[in-house]
């Protein structure tokens, strides 16, 4: 008892694991072989927000893939509590780095789209996505086309989306990289402000430093060619954060570190 | 709709001066006013005929559509029809459909079946071509979106690329309807005792160009009708085919 007290990330069961999961394009030990990811290995907790930081061609996004069953790993694999990914999970949601939302359906039946592949488009789910919607201030918006919002309500469309099943898990493949800096802000704070609301664990995949340390627990610095984690940085800022935490002394001391990590920050600088 | 208006009046005013100014005799280049005069006269006998060939365009194009769409899906969703078919069926675009006239003539007679039949034939390919291409053309991230969310292949056809592939299946249409038209005139040339086609003929052989003309004037607004409508059609979708189109 007093060991899970003590700190929930080294409790009994992580909530998923990434064990030894390593990835490669092209024939096996061939020519034209391409590691893109090599040796991770990493728990993630229950309720955790792990942000997987890196230059592009890092395979950070790969392994969000790989986390989501969508694809294979060429070593290694990932457990989510405990059973082994083995294809796309149904208690997982998934937000794409464009919205991704079809122009032909309303906001509300964007939203409703893993209930009816659910086989559970009932009244419940609808009020369901109604509330997720009111949550994130489009209820205005409900039974417009896509194509009527902006960029930052289309984003937040796609996110109700990936909650409708109230899944455990949240994996968002740099959901935020298209939007300008203050919708990105904003939708920060709807993420923390979710996250405060439900357990939801999340993967985040980010190559935004200050979005990393503004948003996760724990951020994971990777580098390229092969795709490795070379440092792993325990972001400790207090909860609730806001526009105050981002110009705080430790908001800018983590940056550094993880810019450092990067090779973007140069030690003595 | 002001311009095209005025355009075409202004082709009339040139025709109808040319012709009298010119001294063309009637039976070679009727004056406009001349055709309209015989759409009038005519006009229950185009109505008629026109009824005729109107059905025998619209059950061509729907065959088309039927046949082609199942077609079109199962070239996209199997690489060995695909690879077997798809070859064939551009081949057979250099085939000209007139050419196969007479001999769906020979097997079909000179009735309503070998008008609707060659109509198919012609509005065929356009929608088989249009339905390929829209479903393949499904955005990679949404059958992402399908496959994340664990939807079956029918899910993923049924709620993903078939919506996709919509505005290209319409795009198809359009161009099949007005190619049915013609496919219908054509089997009506080729033999036939009634629709537009075989009033033309008639016509002519009469020497009666004002009546040609006039049954013309009937192929064009029956076109325009089909054509009308299909664009109909899309117009109720418009709300996210405008999207479509921008990417």
């Amino acid at each position: 008892m007093s060991a899970a007290i003590a700190s929930a990330t080294t409790a009994a069961e992580p909530f998923a694991r990434i064990l030894g999961v390593g990835k490669s394009f092209g024939e096996p030990r061939g020519r034209f072989q391409t590691i893109a990811l090599q040796a991770v290995e990493y728990d993630i907790a229950q309720g955790e927000l792990v942000a997987l930081l890196g230059p592009s061609g890092c395979g950070k996004t790969t392994l969000l893939n790989i986390i989501a069953g969508l694809t294979t790993a060429s070593v290694g694999h990932v457990e989510i509590r405990g059973r082994r990914v083995t294809g796309p999970a149904e208690d997982v949601g998934f937000v794409f780095q464009t919205p991704n939302l079809m122009p032909w359906r309303t906001v509300l039946a964007n939203v409703m789209f893993p209930m009816e592949i659910l086989g559970r488009a009932g009244p419940a789910a609808k009020a369901r996505a109604r509330d997720l919607l009111a949550m994130v201030g489009l209820s205005a918006f409900v039974d417009q086309r896509p194509m009527a919002l902006s960029g930052g309500m289309k984003q937040r469309v796609a996110l109700c989306r990936a909650l409708i099943h109230e899944p455990s898990m949240l994996l968002m493949d740099e959901p935020f990289g298209a939007l300008d800096e203050l919708t990105r802000m904003e939708m920060h704070d709807l993420l923390l402000d979710i996250r405060r609301m439900s357990a939801t664990t999340v993967v985040f995949v980010t190559h935004s430093i200050s979005e990393a340390v503004y948003l996760a627990d724990d951020i994971l610095v990777f580098s390229a060619r092969p795709g490795r984690i070379t440092q792993r940085i325990r972001v400790t800022l207090p909860y609730p954060r806001s526009a105050a935490t981002r110009y705080s002394a430790a908001f800018t001391q983590l940056e550094r570190q993880a810019g450092t990590a990067l090779g973007v920050v140069h030690p003595d600088a | 709709m002001l311009l095209p208006a005025t355009g075409l009046f202004l082709l009339l005013a040139c025709w109808q001066i040319g012709v009298r100014v010119l001294g063309i005799s009637p039976a070679i280049l009727p004056p406009p006013l001349l055709v309209a005069r015989s759409v009038q006269d005519n006009a229950a006998l185009l109505a008629v005929e026109g009824w005729v060939t109107l059905r025998e365009s619209l059950y061509g194009f729907l065959l088309a559509f039927i046949v082609g769409v199942p077609i079109a899906v199962g070239i996209v969703s199997s690489r060995l029809l695909d690879r077997m078919f798809y070859p064939l069926l551009i081949a057979t675009q250099s085939l000209p459909k007139v050419a196969l006239a007479p001999i769906v003539l020979i097997w079909l007679g000179t009735g309503m079946e070998s008008k609707v039949a060659i109509a198919a034939l012609v509005a065929f390919f356009p929608i088989v071509v249009d339905t390929a291409a829209g479903l393949r053309g499904t955005s990679a991230e949404l059958l992402e979106l399908a496959r994340v969310n664990r939807a079956t292949q029918f899910q993923t056809f049924r709620k993903v690329r078939f919506p996709a592939a919509l505005p290209f299946i319409l795009a198809g249409s359009k161009v099949a309807v007005t190619l049915a038209v013609i496919g219908a005139v054509i089997g009506e040339f080729v033999g036939s005792d009634d629709g537009l086609g075989n009033l033309l003929l008639v016509a002519n052989a009469q020497l009666n160009t004002a009546m040609a003309f006039a049954a013309l004037t009937a192929l064009a607004v029956l076109g325009m009708v089909l054509y009308a409508a299909v664009a109909g059609i899309e117009m109720l979708l418009r709300p996210w085919l405008g999207e479509v189109r921008h990417g």
